[in-house]
């Protein structure tokens, strides 16, 4: 069968189980009204502030350097499967494409960005 | 081995000789999904099951016992009692993104279990790019759980959240990184060939020294994605109280818990597939009476057990290290897993292309 048709089921599969779930659960669950409970679950007294604020950079540094490299292994893939085929050749061009990758990797390194301050 | 395939056929066979052909790939369809459905739910209750008996094993404890046959019924009830608690949300959250999370969290799962070969002919999706899309869609589950950090409007929430989509994207490069150097093995990502290909020898036999640091990689960033073990900052519960699913209650957490532990059976199975050889039994070469005894056990036991001896060797490794610091976590996966991945990968396709390998 087409694994197209199939991914669909999957996805409604998968909705499926999201939803039936909830669905029971808001069915026979018991339900009790008190404000208290409308309240961020955090140390007891009231929230300072909103959660929605400016957070530390570090880790979008992170996000950034993942970008990079999750690209390089898509390319990587599309090689992967024909390395075979190609040799040596095929050794050899990849070397030059990772000694750039690794390259800005070290890069990164030198500057810090692989460091959590 | 048997081929599942000809059970199916023989079903679309029977069903297309009675009733026209598109009311027969509906029904399939339809099949196809009931089975899905039951697979999942049946995995997540081994998983939590065993979770409880392996975790009790480890710290000299008994685990479940009163409720059911070794406390084998333990796990329905807690279906049961999930299922009986109200569904909280709270008041300042940001609602559609609060309750999109859970549906986007099992979407990245299903979509990832439903790529496992289990059996020959038993696999629902087996796309040509089998690899890229099991990459692809577990990496969506990320995205869910920054979505439930983020709407929660809770700073524990927030921080787990973040410290998880740091965790989780960094260690994919690892994983994507060591199952690379499976495909530059094997030229092909389909899973199915993949476990074709592995007939007279499994991946870490034959890929020798660059497959075993393949396999280490994978096990260590495998479960950092699944944000377990030594990697359980996300929701690191003697700091963040729960992490990212704080503000959900009943099951809604439920639904994370499930995935979570889906997730840890996917990336099991995974390994075996990739590295330990799916359904293919264990083969020594010489010894035809102890390959027949082998070739005699059905594939979906060499699957079922290769999986589990993965899922118990992961819950070995959760229940034995400390948690890390998120600090230290970067450190490994930057400046150990990523460079000693892409020196591996090098070293892979040194040995197939000079041909080193078995």
């Amino acid at each position: 069968m087409n694994n197209f048709v199939l991914l669909v089921v999957v996805i409604l599969i998968a909705i499926l189980i999201v939803a039936a779930a909830i669905g029971i659960a808001k069915l026979i669950a018991p339900r009790s009204y008190n404000p208290q409970k409308g309240e961020a679950y955090e140390c007891g007294i009231p929230t300072r502030g909103k959660s929605w604020m400016q957070f530390k950079v570090g880790y979008y540094l992170f996000a950034i350097l993942f970008l990079m490299f999750d690209v390089e292994t898509v390319f990587l893939f599309a090689w992967a499967v024909v390395v075979q085929d190609l040799g040596i050749y095929g050794l050899l061009s990849v070397l030059f494409f990772l000694l750039i990758l690794v390259l800005g990797l070290a890069y990164a390194w030198k500057k810090g960005a692989l460091e959590w301050k | 081995m048997f081929d599942f395939g000809v059970v199916t056929s023989w079903i679309h066979a029977q069903l297309t000789s009675v009733m026209p052909e598109g009311l027969a790939v509906f029904l399939e369809c339809v099949a196809i999904g009931v089975c899905l459905l039951l697979l999942y739910v049946v995995i997540a209750i081994i998983m939590i099951y065993m979770e409880r008996k392996v975790c009790a094993a480890f710290q000299c404890r008994l685990g479940p016992q009163r409720v059911g046959k070794w406390g084998s019924l333990q796990v329905f009830c807690d279906v049961f009692k999930m299922l009986t608690k109200e569904i909280i949300i709270i008041r300042h959250s940001d609602k559609f993104l609060y309750n999109l999370a859970p549906y986007i969290v099992i979407l990245a799962s299903v979509m990832a279990f439903a790529c496992i070969p289990i059996n020959k002919g038993m696999e629902i999706l087996d796309f040509n790019v089998g690899i890229l899309f099991f990459m692809a869609a577990s990496s969506i589950g990320v995205v869910g759980i920054l979505l439930a950090g983020w709407s929660s409007n809770n700073k524990f929430s927030l921080i787990g959240a973040m410290r998880s989509g740091a965790q989780m994207i960094s260690y994919e490069l690892s994983i994507g990184l060591s199952i690379l150097t499976i495909v530059v093995l094997t030229d092909t990502m389909q899973f199915s060939e993949i476990v074709m290909r592995q007939a007279d020898g499994w991946f870490i036999f034959k890929g020798h020294i660059p497959a075993v640091i393949a396999f280490i990689i994978y096990l260590i960033a495998g479960n950092a994605e699944v944000n377990r073990g030594p990697f359980d900052l996300p929701e690191a519960e003697s700091e963040l109280t729960a992490g990212y699913h704080t503000e959900y209650s009943g099951m809604h957490f439920g639904l994370f818990y499930v995935a979570e532990f889906v997730n840890l059976f996917i990336i099991s199975s995974i390994a075996a597939t990739v590295f330990l050889g799916g359904w293919m039994p264990l083969h020594i070469p010489g010894l035809d009476g102890f390959n027949a005894v082998m070739d005699a056990i059905p594939g979906f036991i060499w699957f079922f057990a290769k999986a589990l001896f993965v899922v118990w060797l992961l819950m070995w490794i959760k229940w034995t290290f400390p948690r890390l610091r998120i600090d230290q976590i970067l450190t490994l996966e930057w400046k150990y897993l990523v460079p000693i991945g892409l020196l591996n990968l090098l070293l892979m396709v040194v040995v197939v292309v000079f041909k080193l390998h078995f």
